[in-house]
């Protein structure tokens, strides 16, 4: 998992010049739009074909194309499709129908966000261990990092099985995964950032006889902040691919993990596109979430002017 | 990471070796620089500590026995609901004496094996603590199974796992090096085409946030059922870490070495190849390191969307339904063995090529 570290340098171009910013990346979006549309007429065209000698009629390329479009479980459907579906689903049914995509976002996101926050938590507390104690500093840290080449996500199904069991909503076990999945990026950042006072910067402290409480409530904690949104980033991210795949499991009826379940089930290619799509607008609706606030924090302890 | 791990001296003894070697003044000896530390150290001292490690070894595993003697005296046959007083001051005990120790060993640093000491130690307690704690309090089988449960399974499931295993690694292994020689490939050409790298760069790092795995089910449908659509998805899912990081090792050489190459004249092939490539390597290695797990995951992860009737994703899943919880822990110790293996063969393959930098450095 990526650590990332944070720069001063700003990404935001001079206003004025979003020609030269965007033209590259709408050229590639474009291109691969033409692809995808490319692809959609080549990976139905065997089904097809087979539909239209059926049908008995003559039939042409422009038949083909139009026809490869408008499948109804298409191998790969058009983006106009997915499209067509996403909005479909957001505006023909109430928020509150199973129907609705929104209303599976929802249910995901709030695994999300539960998973992220106890996350978080704990992230931010065993950092602070780390730092202060040379047992966990030289013992737990190893572990910690070993703790990520198992592929957590395989007991994914059996901790929503067992704390279902267990009578726990399945709200809490999607939680607990995503909790697993984003701890880490937060402990390795913060670990980072609460270390990252200079020497000089501790003396001073020293010299004031600062405790050590106040020595990080003063000085770890708030050279850690920028190093702490760095990894929420990241974490954020993950948590939300926790709460999809513990919606894979146990045939659960809510969620984007579900709806991608169901669509693969029953074939319903556009329907699996769409629940992407969404999935897809969510992780980077929360990663920019955590931006703002990271901006709106350094706004109010003026690190930025 | 292994900055971090590195660099895990803290403040207090860093300020103690500095007056110790006698350069007070000094504010550019770095409170986090090892050899600092190690110059007061003599030789002495380092066979002293060798002693008290043994040791300490010694003792650990003398409590370990004793502990769990106390604890087969207490439970005789089988663990009983109205000895679990006793479990908690026997395990409380262990635990303090345990820890102390720790404190202890946690502050050897010198001769370098001794390093080990803590984290080794510290996993056999974490594992002890499991095993005496699950089987003293009779914890249900299906919520968490002792270790020596898991062991167990792991020995006579083995003729089933090991064909698992087998049918994982492929997808795993295939998909990884589709997906980071695709990566490079496209980051190679990405440095070519400035365009080109100005409109992928920015969807690459939107591809971070956004939940790639999902993808599963439509390479299921489009691969089939066999490992080839586990392969295609973690072949997506590792081509972009591979990306990014590929790009920003290679804008990462110093402008002083690029005019050192433009004084020899060298081509952008020559230069890419001597320079900046080598330059690049802590980068991708990086990548490699991340997407080691991250291609297992996700091949894990298609296998509950359909798969033959082996691979260690379809072995969890089928084993949940049934709750034989141990195997579905066996199938997770096997997968989580092969992924640490893969990850420390990779990083010793970091050590051996990326040796001149500065984090390995003595």
């Amino acid at each position: 998992m990526p650590v990332p570290v944070p720069t001063r340098q700003a990404v935001a171009a001079p206003s004025g010049r979003w020609v030269p910013v965007m033209l590259p990346v709408l050229v590639v979006v474009g291109t691969i739009l033409l692809l995808w549309y490319a692809g959609a007429v080549g990976l139905n065209a065997p089904q097809v074909t087979e539909r239209l000698n059926n049908a008995g009629n003559p039939w042409g390329w422009s038949d083909l194309v139009s026809a490869a479009w408008a499948m109804e479980r298409p191998v790969l459907p058009a983006p106009h499709q997915v499209a067509l579906d996403f909005y479909r689903s957001l505006v023909d049914h109430d928020i509150d129908n199973p129907r609705n995509l929104l209303f599976h976002a929802g249910v995901t996101l709030s695994a999300t966000l539960l998973g992220f926050g106890l996350g978080l938590l704990l992230g931010v507390v065993l950092a602070v261990g780390v730092v202060h104690s040379p047992v966990l500093d030289r013992g737990l840290l190893p572990w910690i990092i070993a703790s990520q080449t198992i592929p957590i996500l395989a007991i994914a199904p059996m901790a929503v099985v067992v704390l279902g069991s267990l009578g726990y909503p399945p709200l809490v076990s999607k939680a607990v995964i995503s909790m697993y999945l984003c701890f880490f990026p937060i402990v390795i950042g913060m670990v980072k950032g609460l270390r990252s006072p200079e020497v000089l910067q501790m003396d001073l402290m020293r010299t004031y006889s600062a405790s050590r409480p106040q020595l990080l409530w003063l000085l770890r904690l708030p050279a850690a902040v920028p190093f702490l949104f760095a990894s929420a980033k990241v974490a954020i991210a993950a948590s939300l691919v926790g709460a999809i795949v513990g919606e894979l499991p146990t045939g659960a009826q809510a969620g984007l993990g579900a709806r991608l379940l169901q669509g693969s089930y029953f074939g319903q290619t556009v329907q699996i596109w769409s629940a992407l799509v969404m999935a897809s607008l969510l992780g980077v609706a929360l990663v920019g979430l955590v931006s703002l606030a990271e901006r709106a924090t350094a706004r109010l302890m003026g690190t930025r002017p | 990471m292994t900055g971090a791990v590195n660099s895990a001296v803290n403040v207090n003894a860093g300020t103690d070796a500095r007056t110790g070697a006698g350069t007070g003044a000094g504010t550019n000896l770095s409170a986090t620089d090892p050899a600092a530390m190690s110059a007061t150290v003599n030789m002495n001292a380092g066979m002293r500590q060798s002693g008290f490690a043994l040791g300490a070894v010694a003792v650990f595993a003398a409590l370990m026995a004793l502990s769990t003697w106390i604890l087969l005296q207490v439970h005789g046959s089988g663990p009983r609901a109205q000895d679990t007083p006793a479990l908690w001051l026997a395990l409380a005990v262990w635990a303090v004496l345990a820890g102390l120790m720790l404190n202890r060993l946690a502050l050897l640093q010198q001769p370098k094996p001794l390093r080990l000491l803590a984290p080794g130690l510290l996993g056999a307690a974490l594992l002890f603590i499991w095993e005496v704690g699950v089987v003293g309090w009779n914890v249900p089988r299906v919520l968490l199974p002792a270790p020596h449960a898991v062991a167990q399974a792991l020995v006579t499931r083995w003729e089933v796992l090991w064909p698992d295993f087998q049918q994982t690694a492929i997808a795993v292994l295939a998909g990884y090096a589709i997906g980071c020689g695709a990566g490079l490939a496209a980051a190679l050409l990405c440095d070519r085409v400035d365009f080109l790298r100005r409109g992928l760069l920015p969807l690459a790092g939107l591809a971070g946030a956004v939940p790639i795995v999902g993808i599963a089910p439509i390479m299921v449908m489009w691969f089939g059922f066999d490992w080839h659509s586990k392969a295609a998805v973690a072949a997506v899912v590792t081509f972009f870490p591979m990306l990014v990081n590929t790009l920003a090792g290679l804008a990462a050489t110093d402008a002083m070495h690029r005019d050192l190459m433009r004084t020899y004249a060298a081509s952008h092939n020559a230069t890419l190849a001597k320079l900046r490539l080598p330059g690049a390597l802590p980068f991708i290695f990086n990548a490699l390191k991340i997407n080691s797990t991250l291609a297992l995951i996700s091949a894990i992860v298609a296998e509950f969307f359909g798969s033959p009737i082996y691979g260690l994703g379809f072995r969890i899943s089928a084993e949940v339904a049934r709750m034989n919880v141990d195997v579905v822990w066996a199938a997770i110790t096997l997968s989580a063995l092969a992924g640490s293996l893969f990850y420390g063969l990779i990083a010793l393959m970091e050590r051996g090529l990326t040796f001149w930098h500065p984090s390995y450095r003595q």
